[in-house]
């Protein structure tokens, strides 16, 4: 496969003389064609004189598969096979590959790339194809309408050709402003089982695919960090003399912000070594010290008391209504400090251009934020700074940073060298798993009042935890009313229709550096309100699923597709006709990202004996499944993320500092830990919405319904190790 | 110091200290960057390699320990015939997600393969336990083990 990833790479090809045609659009938004990129147009499809098409990605490629989905985009609209087309990373630029959800800004996140490139993509290869068929149609004194482009050909009036015969006549002329859709009837690869195989397989699976961590530059430095133990401890002095002499070590220097130490070498290894007989000391003094008990401590008492902000109906009156009720569900739940861990730990390359600029070489997942960092650090303006996108070993939200931390860093660490030599900043799993931007820690109290039938009559739910957003550039989209939206996101917005219901939300005063985790708010909300509906269920003699299917009642599309999801899953399992024999079965369903996600967790052991996963069920309503294998593979991992860290990860704090390390301390998944996962999609029409994000939050919960549905413990607190034996 | 390591047929020169992991040789020194660093303290199998057709992991793996045995990576599975039946399964089934852990994965299906020709589930999940993928790929690979074990059949 051939990836071209520069903008420089374009203007080369255009330079060689052959026509090339551009579909994309300018920096004003229009829909626009053109030959090369010099002419104020950044293309989303690239078709050269010999017909060899090019899908020019916007968001990055982390596994959840945009190489595989915007190609899918373009090369249906435009009539091609997915042989005939390859993908390219686009350059950063916010004005013209920003995320329509999320402004003037480039990024991957919050599971949106399929839903804002939807259109943007289907349009560009629609305009690219009426062109050429325009082309073709002048050529051959035919109408228009009477041709089509099938597998690359275009044919019609009795002639056909491929098109690449098409390509320079096509570049001379202007873009249609409002090129037609092709209709689902006509759709050859969007929602067709087996029709697409994933674009970024084959680099993958013989070690050719080039990560972030795989840039070897010429002449390059390695950069690794002693950090700070602790969330705002200072480098006080450090201590080199132990590395002086060790082959490969160059120098280290304190970064700018005191933050920690960067050690340079002339390889990895070396960095890593020196870094080991480096001693810092560090100033404490405005470090955090807080130990993880005492952030549970604060927390529990947020949720005991009155809560700062009323998110959601009247707190007073609820607490009154559910105190007067014949019965009272009353729980309190806790989620620990989680790390993302992406397979790839983090790293990025800074690469000096001949012309004083910088290029950025990264598995960016917002490349505007780096775009401005390595600008601001290195007193560059943004034309002189470049991002070149490469694979990301994962990300999990992790490599989404409104601090750009690491890009950041390797800036000061490159703007501290004579800026001749490129520099490879290199994580460790240590410098990951210790290194903070942790999910935060919350806790949920829930008191249900139920009437003597087992009505619910009222519902008091207060949520305290360390907001995400605030303090960040990220704050005015999610704040409001001092509400952080994405610390109650899943309770607020249900679409269960539950009578007197109070949301309440206290924040936590700032522990440790926090961040998303693949699905944010609905990490902790889906297991809170889930398992409610089970102990609701217990407690009232209700069927699991016919409770929850009482509470969606149609009154808004939102409780029909919750309800939809809900009813498949409960068919694929038989769920009327219980487990099988030796097992049991919990259940969950979730709406998050725009998508509905149910799903049956069976297990095996449970009460005396130790648990073991043996299956999970999901059955996914995501809008238009443009990728439907792609859609299965994104919730199977998003189960298995879930069931992992619900089952035995927690990052722990003595005196602020992260008592784990590595993966021994911080157990992945395993593949002996789960069984199979079938997973059933949705045929829908609705626009498409998210898919990395949606299939973790019912997950843990189904488990946790499973096992006390096997007569284990109701499992309030993760993770769920120190309660529950697993195989 | 300089050693010779043989490397998929080919003996190479490369310079490193006692005590440096294969790991980096191959990565940094050799500039072959199919073989990944994920963990360092062999818990996680990114950066397994064969040595001598056992799958080591090669973060803990010394140069010292190598010379002179035949050091296999991912680079050269597409010409062996375990490796290539592998390689066609995962496509086939579309098992990769972000792809970091893979060069590991097919490791290690190869060194399961090679001792066990059809491999049960529960076999696949015993030999392949180290092997840690962060997208949770596992039934796919569970799946591609199989698929693969059934092509080399014939
Ligand atoms: S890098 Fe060797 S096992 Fe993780
Ligand atoms: S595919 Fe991402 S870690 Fe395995």
């Amino acid at each position: 496969m051939t990836m071209t990833t520069s903008r420089r790479g374009f203007l080369q090809s255009a330079a060689a003389g052959a026509a090339v045609l551009l579909v994309g659009v300018r920096a004003d938004g229009v829909l626009a064609a053109g030959t090369d990129t010099a002419q104020d147009l950044n293309p989303f499809v690239r078709i050269s004189a010999d017909g060899r098409v090019t899908a020019i990605v916007k968001h990055f490629e982390m596994g959840q598969g945009p190489t595989t989905g915007l190609t899918t985009l373009i090369a249906e609209e435009l009539g091609v096979t997915m042989e005939q087309i390859d993908y390219a990373f686009a350059p950063s630029n916010p004005q013209v590959y920003n995320n329509l959800l999320f402004g003037p800004f480039q990024g991957t996140g919050g599971s949106t790339a399929m839903a804002n490139s939807y259109e943007q993509y289907r349009k560009a290869g629609a305009a690219a194809r009426e062109m050429l068929i325009a082309a073709a149609a002048q050529e051959w004194g035919a109408e228009a309408a009477e041709l089509d482009i099938v597998d690359g050909q275009i044919a019609g009036a009795g002639q056909s050709a491929p098109l690449s015969d098409f390509v320079t006549r096509a570049s001379a002329m202007t873009a249609p402003t409002e090129p037609r859709l092709r209709q689902p009837e006509e759709w050859r690869l969007i929602g067709k089982e087996g029709a697409v195989r994933r674009k970024d397989t084959p680099s993958k699976i013989d070690g050719s695919g080039l990560f972030a961590m795989d840039i070897q530059l010429d002449n390059q430095l390695v950069v690794v960090i002693s950090h700070a133990p602790r969330m705002g401890a200072k480098v006080a002095g450090f201590d080199a003399s132990g590395a002086e002499g060790m082959r490969g070590f160059v120098m280290a220097k304190a970064l700018p912000d005191a933050s920690g130490v960067a050690v340079y070498a002339e390889s990895t290894w070396a960095a890593i070594s020196a870094r080991d007989m480096i001693s810092v000391d560090w100033d404490m003094s405005n470090a955090e010290n807080r130990s993880s008990d005492q952030i549970r401590e604060e927390l529990l008492a947020g949720v005991n008391g009155e809560s700062t902000y009323q998110n959601w109906g009247d707190q007073a009156a609820t607490a009154a209504n559910v105190d007067g009720a014949a019965k009272v569900i009353d729980k309190t739940f806790y989620f620990p400090l989680l790390a993302h861990a992406p397979m790839e730990p983090l790293t990025c390359t800074i690469e000096p251009r001949e012309d004083g600029g910088a290029i950025l070489h990264d598995g960016a997942q917002f490349p505007t934020f780096g775009h401005m960092t390595l600008s601001q650090v290195l007193d560059l303006p943004m034309e002189k700074v470049e991002v070149r996108t490469v694979l990301a070993g994962g990300s999990f939200g992790r490599r989404a940073n409104p601090t750009a931390d690491y890009n950041l860093e390797c800036a000061m660490a490159f703007a501290m060298t004579d800026r001749t030599r490129p520099v490879k900043l290199v994580w460790t799993r240590e410098d990951d798993v210790r290194g903070g931007y942790y999910r935060p820690a919350f806790a949920h109290r829930v008191r249900v009042g139920l009437t003597e039938e087992g009505k619910i009559l009222g519902w008091d739910h207060r949520i305290a935890g360390q907001s995400i957003m605030k303090g960040t550039s990220m704050e005015q989209m999610s704040v409001k009313d001092g509400v952080d939206h994405s610390s109650v996101e899943g309770v607020a917005d249900r679409p269960y229709a539950i009578p007197g219901m109070a949301v309440g939300l206290t924040d936590h005063e700032k522990a440790t550096s926090v961040l998303w985790w693949r699905s944010v708010g609905h990490t902790h909300t889906a297991y809170v309100m889930e398992s409610m509906m089970d102990l609701i269920s217990e407690e009232t003699g209700v069927d699991p699923v016919a409770l929850r299917l009482s509470l969606l009642p149609g009154e808004t599309p939102a409780q029909t597709r919750m309800a939809g999801v809900l009813r498949r899953v409960a068919d694929m399992t038989d769920w009327d006709a219980g487990a099988p024999e030796g097992r049991a079965r919990g259940l969950a369903v979730h709406h998050s990202f725009g998508s509905f996600v149910a799903e049956v967790v069976e297990i095996s052991g449970g009460e005396a004996e130790p648990v073991k996963i043996e299956k999970v069920f999901a059955a996914v309503d995501c809008g238009v499944p443009v990728n439907p294998d792609v859609i299965r593979a994104q919730i199977e991992g998003g189960i298995g993320y879930g069931l992992g860290h619900a089952m035995r990860n927690e990052i722990t704090l003595t005196e602020g500092e992260p008592d784990q390390y590595n993966f021994p301390d911080y157990e992945p998944l395993r593949i002996s830990d789960i069984g199979g996962i079938e997973v059933a999609v949705f045929p829908s029409m609705e626009a498409p919405t998210g898919v990395g994000e949606p299939g973790t939050p019912p997950s843990a919960p189904a488990l946790a319904n499973a096992i006390a549905r096997a007569g284990g413990e109701r499992v309030t607190e993760l993770p769920m190790l120190t309660q529950v034996d697993f195989v | 110091m300089t050693r010779e390591l043989k490397i998929n047929g080919k003996t190479m020169v490369v310079e490193a200290e006692e005590g440096t992991p294969l790991l980096w040789v191959i990565r940094d020194e050799l500039k072959m960057t199919g073989t990944k660093f994920g963990c360092g303290v062999a818990a996680c199998g990114a950066c397994t390699v064969h040595v001598d057709g056992q799958p080591m992991r090669s973060c803990q793996t010394y140069v010292e320990d190598v010379e002179g045995a035949e050091i296999t990576t991912i680079e050269a599975m597409s010409g062996d015939r375990v490796g290539a039946a592998i390689q066609q399964a995962w496509t086939e089934l579309d098992v990769v997600q972000c792809g970091y852990c893979q060069s590991g994965q097919i490791m290690s299906a190869a060194g399961l393969l090679a001792e066990n020709p059809k491999p049960s589930a529960d076999e696949i999940d015993a030999y392949m336990w180290g092997n840690a993928c962060r997208c949770a790929t596992y039934q796919r690979i569970r799946a591609g083990v199989q698929r693969a074990a059934e092509i080399l059949e014939g």
